[in-house]
C-alpha cells in the first residue's frame, strides 16, 4: 500500500466532520500543515495549500484499536508489524495495541523495546502491550514497570487467561498506580476444556466440544471483584456473552472504574453459522447465540462496551484449513471492522457519531492516549469514509498477510476512503 | 452418476427420508446377497474406493471393505493415527495426494467433527463419513433402521430409547436424525453430565430413570461408555454407572414385555450392558454386524453406482 506524502499544506474540504470529543458534527474543512492539524472549522481558506474534497465523505479522527495481534517476533509468515500496519490503515486505523502472544511472548522491557523501536518508522503508532506473567505462564509476575517505562500501555496473556487468582489480584494491585490497564482474555479453562465453539443447540447438532458462556462470564465476575478490591484498571476484551454484559454492566452502575470491548465479530455473527464447520468462525471466545448478540449491541448502545476493537488475529490458509478440532482460533478484522460494526449497529438505531466514538475516542480513553486530534498541532491522524456505501467485502481487500476471515462475501456498510496518517495520506 | 439426492453421504441429518428408504430397500436385496454360496455381484466393478481412516476401527472398517469387495470394487486401505497426521502431512495434501491416483470414493473415518466436510471441499471423489469424532456416522444410522424394520413391522410410531454417553456419541446423533425422521419416538438415557444442551430441539426427549425408560421403549440401544474422556471424569464409578444406567438381567427380567437389544459395539460386558442381556435372543447385535455389510452395499451402490440394479 502506498501513501503520498502530505503536501506542505493539505487543505480537506467540504467534509461531513465529525469531531467525537466536542461532540460536534459539521460540514467543514481540516487544514494540515507540515503533517500537523492547524486548524479544523467550518470555513478555512489556504492559499497555495492542495486540496481534497471530502464532500459527501465524513471526516474524523483515525480509528484506534486496542486489540490486534501483529504476530512479530516469530510469526513473521502470518503477519509483521508492517503487513499489519497496511491492514490497519485498510480499515481507517491510526493506532493500535498489540498483544503480547507472540514467539517469544513480549515478556520482558526489551521485547517492549523491539517492538517499539521496529514500529517507529511505521505510518501508524503500534503500543505493546506486556505479558502480566513470564513466558505468559500465569505465575510470575513480568517486570511491569519497566516495561511500562519502556512504552507498553497495558499488561495482558491474551489468549491465555490468568487462570490463577492470586495472580490477578497482585497484577491488578501492581498495575494500578502505574495507571495501566490490565486485561485479562476471560475463559475459565477448566469450563472450556477443548471445546471448540459455544455450548449451544449449534455445539449438540454438530458434535463439536462446547465453551459454555459461563466460563466467561464466571472469570468476568471474578476480575470485576479483583478490580473492586485492588483499585485496579480492569479492560475486559472481546466481550461475548450476554452474562458477561450483565456483570459488566452491573459493576459500572455501582461506579467501579472498569472498561470492556466487543469484536465486530461477536457483533455480526452467531453460532448457527458455524453449521459447515468453516474454521474461519473458530475464534475465542466463541462466537455465541442471537441473544447474545443482541445484548452484545445494546450493551454497545448503552455505553457498557465502551469500544470495537477487532482481535484481530493472522492464521496461514494451511492452519485454517486443518480439521476444525485443530485449526487455530482467530480471524483478521482490522478491513472489515468499520463496515461490519457500522452496518449491524446502526440496524440496531445508534446513530454515526455514536459508533465513530466507539472507534475513536473511547478506545482511546481505555488506554489514556490523547483523545483530542483535533487539537492544533497534534499530528495529523484522520480517517475519511463514505458511511452510506454499502460494498461486499472480498479477498482483494485484505491488506493483512493473511486471508483468515469469514467476512469474506458479506455486505458491509460504509467504507474507509482514506487515511491520513504518519504523514502521508493512503486513498483506498 | 448416483441414485440419491445428495453426491455424498456425510450425516443423516442432510440425508432426505426418500433417501434413507432407497438405502434400506436396497440394503435388503444386499442382504439376500450375503446368504448365497457366492457373496460378490459385479455392481461396481471397476470402481476403486479408498478407506482412509485416521482413527483405529475395526469392524466398521472390515464392514466396509467387505461390501466393497461383494461389490466388486477395488479397494485400498490407509490407516494412520491420528497424532502423526496432526503432526505431519496436511489432511488436505493426504486427501489430495491419494485422490490424484484416480480415484471414485473415499470412505473416511476422522477424529474431528466435521471432517468430510472439509474434505469435499479438497476433493472430487464420492465421500462416505465413517464416522467423523463425536459428530455423526451415518451408515450406523441406517445400519441400525435395517436391524429395527427386521424384528419390527415399521418404524413409524416406534419407540426406541438410546441410553449412554450421549455428549460424545456420534452413533447416538446419527440414530436420532434418522429415526426422528422415519417416525419413530426416540427417548435418550444417561448420566446427565453425558447428555448435550438443548438436545430435545432435535425432536428427542430425555429420562434418567432408566427403569422407566426401559417401560417406555420397544427397542433400546445401548452405547458404549468410557468413564473418562481426555482426562476429564464424567461417571464416578462402573458399579455406579451400572447401578444407575446399565441394562442388567435383573432389569430387563422385570419387564413383562419383550424389548429389542441393540448395541454398536464394542460392548464393554458387565459395565453398560450384561452378558447375558446381550446374548440373550431379544439381541440383534450381531444382526448389526451382518446388516451392516449390507447397508454399505447400499450406500456404495446408490452413490457410485452406473446404472440400476437388476436383480
Amino acid at each position: 500500500m502506498k501513501g503520498k506524502a502530505l503536501p506542505k499544506q493539505f487543505l480537506i474540504k467540504n467534509g461531513d466532520i465529525i469531531d467525537p470529543v466536542k461532540g460536534e458534527r459539521f460540514i467543514g474543512s481540516v487544514l494540515i500543515s507540515s503533517g500537523r492539524i492547524e486548524k479544523v472549522g467550518k470555513r478555512i481558506s489556504a492559499n497555495g495549500a492542495t486540496v481534497y474534497d471530502a464532500g459527501g465523505k465524513v471526516v474524523t479522527h483515525g480509528f484506534c484499536d486496542v486489540h490486534v495481534h501483529f504476530r512479530e517476533p516469530g510469526r513473521e509468515d502470518k503477519e509483521t508489524l508492517a503487513t499489519g500496519a497496511e491492514a490497519a490503515i485498510a480499515g481507517g486505523f491510526t493506532q493500535v495495541c498489540a498483544m503480547p502472544n507472540t514467539e517469544p511472548p513480549l515478556d520482558s522491557p526489551e521485547s517492549i523495546r523491539f517492538i517499539v523501536e521496529k514500529a517507529a518508522d511505521l505510518p501508524i503508532k503500534i503500543h505493546p502491550i506486556g505479558a502480566i506473567s513470564v513466558g505468559q505462564q500465569g505465575k510470575e509476575l513480568t517486570e511491569l514497570g519497566a516495561m511500562a517505562q519502556e512504552g507498553a500501555v497495558a499488561f495482558s496473556d491474551d489468549g491465555i487467561p490468568v487462570m490463577d487468582s492470586g495472580v490477578m489480584r497482585r497484577v491488578l494491585e501492581y498495575a494500578g498506580p502505574l495507571g495501566m490497564p490490565v486485561i485479562n482474555h476471560a475463559e475459565d479453562l477448566t469450563l472450556k476444556l477443548d471445546g471448540q465453539m459455544h455450548e449451544g443447540s449449534w455445539s449438540t447438532r454438530l458434535g463439536l466440544a462446547g465453551i459454555p458462556d459461563v466460563s466467561e462470564s464466571i472469570m468476568v465476575n471474578r476480575d470485576l471483584e479483583l478490580a473492586s478490591m485492588t483499585g485496579g484498571r480492569l479492560h475486559v476484551p472481546h466481550v461475548s456473552s450476554a452474562k458477561s454484559v450483565e456483570w459488566i454492566r452491573g459493576a459500572k452502575a455501582g461506579g467501579l472504574d472498569i472498561t470492556a470491548e466487543v469484536t465486530p465479530h461477536h457483533l455480526f455473527f452467531i453460532d448457527e453459522d458455524l453449521h459447515s464447520f468453516d474454521t474461519n468462525y473458530k475464534v475465542a471466545p466463541p462466537i455465541r447465540t442471537e441473544n447474545d448478540r443482541q445484548v452484545l449491541m445494546t450493551a454497545v448502545k448503552d455505553g457498557t462496551i465502551d469500544c470495537i476493537a477487532t482481535d484481530h488475529a493472522p492464521h496461514t490458509v494451511e492452519e485454517k484449513e486443518a480439521p476444525f478440532d485443530w485449526a487455530p482460533c482467530g480471524m483478521i478484522g482490522l478491513e472489515s471492522a468499520f463496515g461490519a460494526a457500522w452496518k449491524v449497529l446502526s440496524g440496531l438505531g445508534m446513530n454515526l457519531e455514536e459508533v465513530i466514538h466507539c472507534f475513536t475516542i473511547n478506545p482511546r480513553l481505555v488506554m489514556d492516549f490523547e483523545e483530542d486530534l483535533f487539537s492544533a498541532g497534534i499530528e495529523a491522524e484522520l480517517t475519511i469514509l463514505d458511511p452510506d456505501e454499502e460494498w461486499t467485502f472480498a479477498e482483494e481487500h485484505i491488506h493483512s498477510k493473511s486471508r483468515n476471515t469469514p467476512f469474506a462475501g458479506e455486505s458491509l456498510k460504509g467504507r474507509i476512503k482514506a487515511t491520513i496518517t504518519g504523514g502521508k495520506i493512503f486513498e483506498l | 452418476m448416483g441414485f440419491l439426492s445428495n453426491r455424498h453421504l456425510l450425516g443423516l441429518a442432510e440425508t432426505p427420508k426418500e433417501d434413507m428408504e432407497m438405502i434400506l430397500q436396497h440394503a435388503s436385496s444386499f442382504r439376500e446377497v450375503l446368504d448365497r454360496p457366492i457373496k460378490k455381484v459385479p455392481t461396481l466393478q471397476g470402481k476403486t474406493i479408498v478407506n482412509l481412516f485416521f482413527e483405529d476401527s475395526t469392524r466398521t472398517r472390515i464392514s466396509f471393505e467387505l461390501a466393497q469387495k461383494r461389490l466388486s470394487a477395488d479397494t485400498v486401505n490407509f490407516s494412520a493415527g491420528s497424532s502423526s497426521l496432526k503432526k505431519g502431512e496436511s489432511f488436505k495434501d493426504t486427501a489430495q495426494n491419494i485422490e490424484a491416483m484416480k480415484i471414485d470414493c473415499i470412505v473416511m473415518r476422522h477424529p474431528v467433527p466435521g471432517a468430510h466436510i472439509h474434505l469435499i471441499n479438497y476433493v472430487n471423489s464420492v465421500v462416505v463419513n465413517a464416522g467423523d469424532g463425536t459428530h455423526e456416522h451415518p451408515t450406523q444410522g441406517l445400519l441400525d433402521m435395517m436391524s429395527l424394520l427386521e424384528v419390527k413391522e415399521k418404524l413409524d410410531g416406534l419407540k426406541v430409547a438410546i441410553i449412554g454417553d450421549i455428549t460424545h456419541s456420534r452413533v447416538a446423533r446419527s440414530n436420532i436424525h434418522g429415526l426422528v425422521k422415519m417416525g419413530v419416538q426416540v427417548m435418550l438415557c444417561g448420566p446427565p453430565n453425558l447428555m448435550p444442551v438443548n438436545i430435545e430441539e432435535l425432536g428427542v426427549t430425555v429420562n434418567y430413570d432408566v427403569d422407566e425408560v426401559l417401560e417406555w421403549a420397544d427397542a433400546v440401544n445401548v452405547l458404549r461408555i468410557q468413564r473418562e474422556r481426555q482426562g476429564v471424569s464424567y461417571v464416578p464409578s462402573v458399579r455406579e454407572y451400572r447401578d444407575l444406567f446399565g441394562i442388567t438381567r435383573e432389569r430387563v427380567e422385570r419387564l413383562k414385555k419383550q424389548i429389542t437389544i441393540m448395541h454398536p459395539g464394542p460392548m464393554n460386558r458387565g459395565v453398560e450392558i450384561d452378558s447375558d442381556v446381550a446374548d440373550s435372543e431379544n439381541a440383534i447385535i450381531l444382526d448389526q454386524v451382518l446388516n451392516g455389510v449390507a447397508i454399505r452395499m447400499a450406500v456404495l451402490y446408490l452413490l457410485l453406482g452406473d446404472q440400476p440394479e437388476e436383480s
